[in-house]
């Protein structure tokens, strides 16, 4: 049985407490007029120097510039409201971008755990209350991320466009998409998908605490059952959400394969977790049968996952970019042009840091090394979604500052302060899994 | 030189592996030893070295991405930079996208292939080689282990036999 220590305990109240505290700071330093958004725009590019001015006047093959300065000419009211649209987008871009990157930690978690037990895996019966008590996050992380879409919906922010009656009305595009994109019907289909995850987060974790005291393997074989019906209603809803929750903040924009690619994004940050707190508890002792080898499995599972995220982002980003047709390609001009770094950094983050790392069969059994690399991976990933999301709700605007790391340090405290919670609610180690001997003398 | 040798047959991989073991014991080199299947933990037991194929395979891996960066960029930005469809080809970076099913592709294709003829190379195959096994069962329900006799004929006959060998040879050591 794990006790919640003190320590820990303590240093994710501080991290919630100074988190928040950045959160409020960035709302309150956001602008309330256009006036105090030019004032921050124009005193932002003094400190940088002339740079930006001499930019857009001496390079005319930068259509973009040109275009906007044109655009700003004739419609300057317009666009100082776009701008104090931007710059009030900001803090709550952040805290969305944060909410949802530890929210899909734990559902990516809840898809690993749903496939260990449907495709009845040997290896990991010993790591299942691991991946429950981190998908017990979801309970509050679902509940953060529909009300911030709820206050989205009530007009309390500019994260989607498409919420505004007056946009739509004068947008042929998004008026076609209403029918789907509307606010009642969007909150249904947020409520249903959460309601489908937590459900079977909660009974399945109810049965496999079962399953410990009963006689027969009744249990365990339910949780089989209902494990496999999850993972169907899973991969529709999970697609769903990231048309809603990701691809809607651009919805202009459309891609086929998005659903998958946010998939493998909250897949190997699931499985990166579940590799660093296995790694935490059983350096305090409390995980005695997890050996190597089971971390072994956790890396291949970080290492392979991880490529097959970059075959995703590369395959969704050259088939636009090859074809190049205007409508679409939109979406990564604004990346490469505003978020060169980030974007291009995040694949380096993503891609060559854990393939060089570990690919080597003995480093994927070395603690510090695979922490090492799932602390790149988070970071990667946390910029993917920061990528998803920033470009089409602050535009050029981005930074990050007191609103972004003031998001990650709560959600950080939060995060941990919940699933270590819920860690210390039962034994680590199932009593009378099936499988769970073989678990024990795991050696790869 | 010819030097005689000690065949010992086994039934059961898992009284070759005790078998094994107990030879280790006993300080004694084995020559070799012939299975009809892989047998897990086999090398461990003997304490062969590890392998190192992988690490030759990632190497060529490395060359296959030179091989096909350098003669991308020669064909399409040195050579003859056309405009082909609008695909810019100024610079390689610019087009790098279009090129990347092709690097990794003959990254995989390098890596795979020259591991495979490594392996063969090192592992002494080619289609018109002669077989090596001693015994003709040894490829389908016995095990052989091979030890080297230095006027321990005797003492080596009694340790084997004592392991659960169900039949022991002494023969003249091909040369091959």
């Amino acid at each position: 049985m794990y006790t919640f220590s003190n320590r820990l305990k303590i240093t994710s109240i501080v991290l919630m407490i100074i988190g928040a505290l950045g959160i409020v700071g960035g709302f309150v330093m956001a602008p309330g007029s256009i006036e105090e958004a030019k004032a921050i725009v124009s005193s932002h590019d003094e400190s940088h120097g002339d740079v930006h001015v001499v930019e857009a006047s001496q390079t005319p093959q930068e259509n973009n510039h040109a275009e906007a300065d044109t655009h700003g000419e004739e419609h300057d009211a317009s666009h100082d409201q776009h701008l104090l649209d931007k710059l009030q987008n900001r803090p709550w871009a952040a805290l969305y971008v944060a909410a949802f990157f530890f929210f899909m930690i734990a559902l990516g978690v809840l898809a690993f755990y749903a496939i260990q037990r449907a495709s009845q895996a040997g290896w990991s019966p010993l790591l299942f209350r691991v991946m429950e008590g981190i998908t017990a996050y979801l309970v509050p992380g679902g509940i953060i991320i529909f009300v911030i879409l709820l206050l989205s919906m009530l007009h309390m922010n500019h994260l989607f466009i498409w919420v505004d009656e007056d946009v739509v009305a004068h947008d042929a595009l998004l008026l076609g998409k209403s029918g789907y994109l509307n606010p009642t019907f969007f909150l249904i289909r947020a409520a249903i998908f959460l309601a489908g995850w937590i459900g079977y987060r909660e009974y399945s974790r109810k049965l496999s605490l079962r399953q410990d005291e009963s006689e027969d393997n009744s249990n365990f074989k339910l949780n089989f059952r209902i494990s496999a019906a999850f993972l169907v209603f899973y991969l529709i809803s999970e697609s769903i959400m990231s048309w809603d929750w990701i691809m809607s903040v651009e919805p202009h924009w459309f891609s086929t394969l998005f659903g998958w690619y946010i998939f493998a994004s909250m897949f190997v940050s699931g499985i990166t977790v579940i590799a660093m707190v296995t790694i935490y508890l059983k350096s305090k002792g409390l995980l005695p049968d997890v050996n190597n080898s089971h971390i072994h499995d956790l890396a291949k599972f970080m290492f392979g996952m991880s490529i097959f995220w970059t075959y995703l982002w590369f395959s969704q980003f050259m088939l636009i970019w090859y074809a190049n047709i205007p409508e679409e390609v939109t979406y990564f001009v604004t990346r490469i042009t505003d978020y060169n770094l980030p974007f291009f950094g995040m694949v380096a983050m993503n891609f060559l840091f854990p393939v060089l790392l570990l690919m080597n069969s003995d480093y994927k059994r070395i603690n510090w090394f695979v922490v090492m690399t799932g602390i790149v991976i988070l970071a990667g990933h946390y910029m993917d979604i920061f990528n998803a999301i920033m470009p089409s709700t602050v535009g050029d605007q981005w930074y990050i500052g007191i609103p972004e790391i003031g998001s990650v340090l709560f959600f950080t405290g939060l995060f941990i302060f919940w699933i270590f919670r819920a860690l210390a609610s039962a034994p680590l180690q199932p009593k009378r899994n099936p499988f769970i001997e073989e678990s024990k003398n795991f050696h790869y | 030189m010819a030097s005689k040798v000690i065949h010992a047959f086994y039934d059961d991989d898992d009284v070759l592996m005790l078998a094994v073991k107990r030879v280790k014991a006993a300080k004694l080199h084995i020559e070799e030893v012939y299975c009809p299947f892989p047998v897990h933990g086999l090398d461990k037991a003997m304490g062969l070295a590890p392998t190192r194929i992988a690490i030759t395979s990632f190497l060529y891996g490395c060359v296959g991405l030179v091989v096909s960066v350098v003669m991308m960029n020669y064909i399409m930005i040195d050579d003859w930079p056309q405009d082909i469809g609008g695909k810019p080809s100024f610079s390689y970076i610019e087009n790098m996208p279009a090129f990347v099913p092709i690097m990794f592709e003959l990254t995989v294709f390098f890596a795979a292939h020259l591991m495979v003829i490594t392996f063969y190379l090192r592992s002494r195959l080619w289609p018109f080689k002669e077989a090596e096994n001693p015994d003709v069962r040894t490829t389908d329900d016995h095990f052989l282990m091979e030890i080297e006799i230095h006027d321990n004929e005797q003492e080596l006959k009694d340790l084997l036999m004592d392991t659960g060998a169900v039949e022991i040879n002494v023969t003249e050591k091909n040369s091959h």
